[in-house]
């Protein structure tokens, strides 16, 4: 192993990665196999640190949160069947739509992307593992007791209840003296860490580690997506995780910085939460999309149409992403100088997704589909995309969004985003990487039933 | 425009106007006043200049969006069924081509994007101030779940308070200060204008003006608590005379007339902590102003019709009918409540 690579730049404070052959048998072989192998037994399962091993977890874990989300609003939906329905009270009503929100943006559609990314990363980089093999198990292993912690307020009758979102006063000691709120905040808080932890982990190792040869121009979409939403989550993560904080201090500690009659800014709480808000959107779409443009192609027989200007829209998307959090609050009352702006980069946001639509059509096109499920799915993606994108527009326009605001217009709009945007690709980029996770093809007699179902209430 | 009892309920008739409308992409006259319209249907009904260019850039919008959807889902249909020319199968496309797609699609749509933005701006400068200055400036505070409605005046004697129903001259800007007493609430009456939030401890405002006569239904719009879903309120758009009339009936103290001093007592000591009635000793800031109790048309921020039974119903129940409320069930013997609906009952 000392046949180090010495073109390696000589960085101080970093470790220059080792490039070298071990042949088996040698110690430096032994060597390997002892850091990387898990331990037998349960100990080896609690502790392994094998990318793909959490990876997988991810993958479940989320998965299974989706599906408590679900049940979540199939009860919302039977309450709501009929006027006057008396299924839930008031305050249960409140919890299972706040814990709804929760789960599906914060225990669902996150997680799972890092799941993909967690399985596939190293795979796709040519890199042994992540650069930090311990803190991404830490970061799962964080990820999972929080959804348990917040989960755990449910039984009691305590669960959050001031919406995803939060607002305050509403969600201060004042009005809501339970330790439901107190909940969510320490669970963000705990969210925050596992996310920050995760992104760093993701672009070090893409940085780092990546094998020889595998320029910047080479690696796939999907790195990309996940590159530009880990940045976007170390920039965008603090921010809540500050909000979420202040408010705790606020109801443990009795400090004023969202208390309205010592001076505290209500405010304050709308702008932290969509500084970050709005960029996480694209955290958990970019790298589902990106599962579209690495995948969709293959199907197609074909390469992806405009590679760079694909992975330089997923670049732009981000960074005007940072620039569009007020067109959240156009009904607070801000001047409408600042609304015009906010509403003129919300448009503006829309043309690198137009680049990566027309990308995909093209892809279509010129290759010829195969009409296998993830093909599919991908393409009822294209469609769930356009109509998600195409309202947001109508939502960017300030007159508009004064009537469309905390309407179910806004909820549709959400909706075709998460649900297209991301659960599609998703659920098509399972069915595309089941034989990497699990060694054999699925059915696809199967998955052109599923697929039906799952167009049917969009 | 007679929409006085149909509170916030779907019309079906609206509904159905709605899709025919959108088939025919020509939404024919907004102001047919006569229609039974249903107060969330914005989309097609507007009866003032604060929201009349919204609801026209909406159509504008509708209708240019849904055109582009449909290209995009035609050329994306196209794309995957086109039949192909017979190629060696083994080979693949090349990298580079295609670009054209991308260059013209995002070329189109940066322009039709920049248009639209141009003309929501244009919108909403339109929107943002009434031509000529406000003829009326009233206060709404949102609480938990109600609205107080407060008309000032330069004389205090002359101003007043009032709850859930605001009325104001037909064919005149008012301007509307926005305020809460304790978490954020948000203002909307869709048919006269967008909404915006009462912040505490901020000075928010906006402005309306309804150019038919009729009532408008409204609704808190800002998730604030479990009844969040029970704070409605009404605009009623009368002519001047009209309006003035009223405003002059609620200048007025309550009239105690004979007979009712024993409900009047009850009333000073079981409720008057909370409640006001002007002209007795009841001046309770924190929860409706009683003193017209009977000139509104429902009670408890548009949960019930205002009937005598319904009064009953609610003081004695008023955490079965409205579950949190802040105001709690009161509990009074059969005489009491007799006593007490005897006294309301005055409340003109
Ligand atoms: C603890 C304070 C409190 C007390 C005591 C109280 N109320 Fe109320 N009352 C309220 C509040 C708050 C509301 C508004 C409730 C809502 O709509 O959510 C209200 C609403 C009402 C309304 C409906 C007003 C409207 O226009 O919507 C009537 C009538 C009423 N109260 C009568 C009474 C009577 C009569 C008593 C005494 C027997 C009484 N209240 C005692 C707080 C109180
Ligand atoms: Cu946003
Ligand atoms: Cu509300």
């Amino acid at each position: 192993m000392k046949d180090v690579d010495q073109s390696t730049p000589d960085v101080s404070l970093s470790r220059i990665p080792e490039v070298g052959f071990a042949p088996i048998g040698s110690p430096a072989e032994r060597r390997l196999a002892e850091l990387w192998e898990s331990a037998p037994g349960w100990r080896g399962w609690l502790s392994t640190v094998d990318h793909k091993t959490i990876g997988m977890r991810y993958l479940v874990t989320a998965f299974i949160f989706l599906l408590m989300g679900g049940v979540e609003a199939l009860i919302m939906r039977l309450q709501l069947a009929r006027p006057d329905q008396t299924l839930l009270t008031p305050e249960q009503y409140s919890q299972l739509f706040t814990m709804h929100g929760v789960t599906m943006i914060f225990l669902y559609s996150l997680p799972i992307l890092s799941g993909f990314s967690n399985y596939l990363w190293p795979l796709m980089l040519g890199s042994r593992d992540m650069a930090f093999p311990r803190l991404n198990a830490l970061s799962y292993w964080i990820f999972l007791f929080a959804g348990i912690f917040l989960y755990a307020s449910f039984p009691l009758g305590e669960a959050p209840n001031a919406g995803w979102f939060n607002y305050v006063p509403f969600a201060g000691l004042e009005y809501n003296t339970g330790p439901n709120i107190d909940v969510y905040a320490l669970g963000m808080v705990l969210l925050g860490i596992s996310t920050t932890v995760g992104a760093i982990n993701f672009i070090v190792t893409l940085f780092r580690m990546r094998a020889p040869g595998m320029s910047i121009d080479r690696v796939p979409i999907l790195v990309w997506g996940t590159l530009t939403a880990s940045v976007a989550n170390i920039f965008a993560v603090p921010s809540v995780s500050l909000a979420f904080f202040l408010l705790w201090l606020d109801r443990q500690v009795g400090t004023h910085f969202f208390d309205v009659l010592n001076g505290g800014k209500p405010l304050l709480w709308q702008h932290l939460f969509w500084m970050f808000g709005h960029p996480w959107v694209y955290a958990v779409v970019l790298p589902a999309m990106g599962i579209v443009s690495d995948a969709l192609p293959t199907f197609c027989r074909r390469p992806l149409v405009g590679y760079s200007a694909v992975a330089l829209s997923t670049m732009a998307t981000m960074l005007l992403g940072f620039g569009v959090w007020i067109h959240h609050m156009f009904a607070t009352g801000l001047p409408t100088l600042a609304l015009s702006f906010f509403s003129a980069a919300s448009m503006v946001i829309s043309i690198p997704s137009a680049v990566a639509v027309f990308a995909w059509l093209a892809t279509i096109w010129l290759g010829r589909p195969v009409f296998n499920t993830p093909f599919l799915f991908f393409a009822g993606f294209v469609i769930l995309f356009v109509i998600g994108g195409l309202s947001g527009v109508m939502t960017a326009a300030v007159p508009l969004d004064l009537q469309l605001n905390e309407t179910y217009f806004i909820v549709a709009h959400l909706h075709y985003v998460l649900l297209g945007i991301n659960v599609f690709p998703v659920v098509g980029g399972i069915y595309y990487w089941f034989p990497k996770f699990f060694g054999r093809m699925m059915n696809e007699a199967l998955g052109g039933c599923r697929i039906n179902r799952a167009s049917l209430p969009t | 425009m007679n929409n006085s009892e149909s509170g916030f309920r779907h019309g079906v008739a609206g509904n159905y106007a709605f899709f025919l409308c959108i088939l025919a992409a020509a939404p024919a006259s907004a102001a047919s006043s006569e229609n039974d319209v249903a107060p969330l249907n914005y989309f097609l009904h507007s009866y003032g200049p604060a929201s009349t260019p919204t609801m026209v850039l909406g159509w504008v919008f509708a209708a240019l969006l849904i055109a582009i959807f449909s290209s995009i889902a035609l050329l994306l249909v196209w794309a995957v069924f086109r039949k192909r020319p017979a190629v060696d199968p083994r080979s693949i496309g090349r990298e580079d081509e295609g670009m054209p797609w991308i260059y013209i699609g995002t070329g189109i749509s940066t322009g039709i994007l920049f248009a639209l933005a141009i003309y929501a701006l244009i919108t909403l400068n339109a929107i943002a101030n009434p031509t000529h200055a406000p003829a009326l400036t009233l206060t709404v505070t949102g609480y938990d779940w109600w609205w107080k409605v407060e008309y000032e005046d330069d004389d205090p004697t002359r101003s007043f308070a009032t709850a859930n129903e605001i009325h104001i001259p037909v064919g005149q800007p008012v301007l509307v200060k926005l305020k809460s007493a304790d978490v954020i609430h948000a203002f909307w009456v869709p048919m006269l204008a967008g909404k915006t939030q009462m912040i505490p401890g901020l000075a928010n405002q906006q402005w309306i003006q309804a150019d038919v006569e009729g009532v408008y239904g409204g609704q808190c719009t800002q998730y604030c608590g479990v009844q969040h879903a029970h704070m409605s309120l009404e605009i009623v758009a009368q002519s001047e005379d009209e309006f003035r009339t009223w405003q002059d009936a609620q200048r007025g103290e309550a009239e105690m007339t004979a007979g009712i001093n024993a409900g009047k007592s009850l009333f000073l000591d079981r409720c008057a902590g909370c409640h006001a009635i002007r002209g007795t000793e009841a001046v309770g800031a924190h929860a409706p102003d009683l003193t017209h109790l009977n000139s509104r048309r429902l009670i408890a921020a548009g949960l019930l019709t205002n009937t005598p039974d319904h009064l009953a119903q609610w003081i004695t129940h008023a955490q079965d009918l409205k579950p949190g409320a802040r105001m709690p069930s009161m509990a009074l013997t059969a005489t009491e409540l007799n006593a007490l609906s005897a006294f309301l009952s005055t409340l003109n």
